[in-house]
């Protein structure tokens, strides 16, 4: 799309844009840049001196089990964060959507999590698990038995940092949701419903498939957040641990880079998570068309 | 709802309710924590009402704030928090209306070379390239300077687009008027498009603020300097140095307060947020 009507002038876009192209080079494209030049190489631990290596920090790192471990945890983290949202977002959305009364109230109540950090979000959490005093962890025991403790259980732990990241992005996918209901045309179900159509049937046959451009778009942001802004989250409550239970792919980044010190793995990881996230945010631009036209 | 059964609608209220039970419930053991001393929170099961010592908490970690955790009073870490995410927000916004102006106002060479530059930066989150984005900061000499907290996080390729669809739906015809009265563009710029992208800016505002607040990582690296501590990311170092210790109700104090404002500004308001969220992600 274009505009009919232009101004003309040499100069004054170049300068108008100068600012945001500025910080866009020297914040974006010289660090990425760095990154992919400095996975080629083994820097010593003082930065005296670097050895060209070639793909040597990328053939390490998949020859490292801890680090493939890592992408396993991200996938588990990333895929049970997005079900799980998903799921409760999607019946909160159906019920907001039915419910006449008290719509706007349940509505405020629902969103305001949006604003809350993820590290927040992590450490309320990590208060109500709390295997001494947290009270969630006191309701496990007395109702199921379970001896709720993750400072020793990596799956524990793991679900733990699930629920706390999954309860924090619940608002964003409900308003989606929830406008994505609302664009769909009373009249399509009420026919349905002259059709005899019960709700459970028109939710699945008329609702969900006009649901699908709104499903996949949250899909593929919710995956993005789980992989990439659930850092403060984890690093805030769990660090990783135990044993590397916890330790997704942006955590190990950092641990690699500032605890470990080790430029050229970190830098290799680096390129690593650059191109899954170019590669998911093509394919979320493929459909983004589609997505418009529910 | 087609049909209006009661048991169909005590089932809707039910989901909601317990939807908002849920989503309320973490935020409430913290409230109600950080009103208690720390003997009522050493062993389970602790309180779920309200204690008697709010104020002496809250005044304990604003002006004093955790000694085992640097000491840095909780009310300069919101300041300092405050004013981060309003110049990221404030330059988010100008930087975003002159491209998004730039781009859609103007035909010149490599116009959409540059539109898509910034468009890659979607792509780049400051997480999965942190050690050489760090180091960039090292040979500019930006650490602990509210430069460096700042103006690395400004560029913005959500709210560019944003502007720039707004602007693709701005009339033709108003340019044509201030051509004819022989306005200038930047006169264009400051007399009409501005203000009629007003609500376009206070919907933003909202987001970009609350991306703002909640910076972690960033101040985490980037300041070493107490007195440039947020919020957000203080309450993780509470977390490293106080989490043997019986301190919860001071960590729940500060946690209830880094919430604070930007929950405040999505309940306030709502209408525009709902807005610039579905809107920005267009």
């Amino acid at each position: 799309m274009q505009k009919r009507v232009v101004f003309r002038s040499k100069s004054l876009p170049y300068l108008l844009l100068a600012p945001q192209i500025i910080v866009t080079v020297v914040f974006f494209f010289w660090p990425a840049y760095q990154a992919l030049e400095s996975s080629l190489f083994i820097e010593d631990a003082f930065g005296f001196s670097r050895e060209f290596v070639g793909f040597d920090n990328f053939r390490a790192l998949f020859a490292d089990d801890v680090y493939l471990a890592s992408f396993k945890v991200t996938l588990v983290f990333g895929f049970s964060v997005t079900l799980l949202t998903m799921g409760i977002s999607l019946a909160l959305a159906v019920a907001a959507d039915r419910a006449l009364r008290g719509a706007t109230a349940y509505r405020t109540f629902l969103i305001w999590p949006y604003a809350v950090a993820p590290a927040i979000a992590g450490v309320l959490w990590h208060f109500l698990m709390n295997p001494s005093l947290g009270i969630v962890s006191y309701w496990l025991d007395a109702l199921f038995g379970t001896d709720w403790n993750h400072y020793v259980s990596g799956q524990q732990a793991l679900l733990m940092v699930i629920v706390a990241a999954s309860w924090k992005q619940i608002s964003y996918n409900f308003l989606f949701f929830l406008a994505g209901l609302q664009s769909i045309p009373r009249s399509l179900v009420e026919a349905a419903a002259i059709d005899r159509a019960g709700p459970t049937r028109r939710f699945w046959t008329i609702v969900f498939p006009l649901l699908a451009p709104t499903t996949f778009f949250l899909l593929v942001v919710n995956l993005v957040y789980a992989f990439f802004d659930t850092f403060s989250l984890i690093d805030a409550t769990t660090h990783g641990g135990p044993a590397n239970a916890t330790s997704t792919l942006v955590v190990k980044v950092y641990q690699t880079g500032f605890v470990g010190q080790d430029y050229g793995a970190s830098a290799a990881q680096s390129v690593i998570l650059m191109l899954i996230v170019i590669a998911m945010t093509i394919v979320q631009f493929r459909y983004i068309d589609r997505r418009v036209n529910y | 709802m087609v049909e209006n059964r009661p048991i169909g609608r005590a089932l809707t209220h039910l989901v909601l309710i317990l939807g908002v039970t849920f989503l309320c419930f973490p935020v409430w053991m913290a409230l109600v924590a950080s009103t208690h001393p720390p003997e009522a929170l050493s062993r389970a099961p602790i309180p779920l009402w309200f204690g008697g010592q709010a104020w002496e908490n809250y005044k304990t970690i604003l002006s004093g704030g955790l000694s085992q955790a640097g000491g840095v009073p909780v009310a300069r870490m919101m300041l300092n928090s405050a004013v981060m995410a309003l110049g990221i927000t404030l330059g988010k916004i100008a930087i975003s209306l002159l491209s998004a102006f730039a781009i859609v106002y103007f035909r010149f060479p490599f116009r959409m070379a540059f539109f898509w530059m910034i468009f890659i930066t979607l792509m780049l989150p400051v997480e999965v390239r942190i050690l050489p984005t760090y180091d960039v900061m090292v040979k500019l000499s930006l650490l602990n300077s509210w430069g460096g907290l700042i103006v690395p996080l400004i560029a913005s390729a959500t709210a560019t687009f944003l502007f720039r669809q707004f602007f693709l739906t701005v009339p033709d015809e108003l340019v044509e008027a201030a051509r004819i009265d022989r306005a200038g563009p930047m006169r264009f710029f400051w007399d009409i498009l501005l203000p009629l992208s007003r609500t376009n800016i206070a919907a933003i505002f909202i987001i970009l603020f609350i991306y703002g607040w909640n910076q972690y990582l960033w101040p985490l690296i980037i300041t070493t300097d107490e007195s440039l501590y947020t919020v957000v990311m203080g309450i993780g170092r509470m977390m490293n140095a106080g989490e043997a210790l019986p301190v919860w109700h001071l960590i729940m104090a500060t946690a209830v307060l880094a919430m604070l404002p930007p929950v405040l500004v999505v309940l306030a308001m709502q209408r525009l947020f709902v807005k610039g969220l579905v809107e920005s992600e267009k």
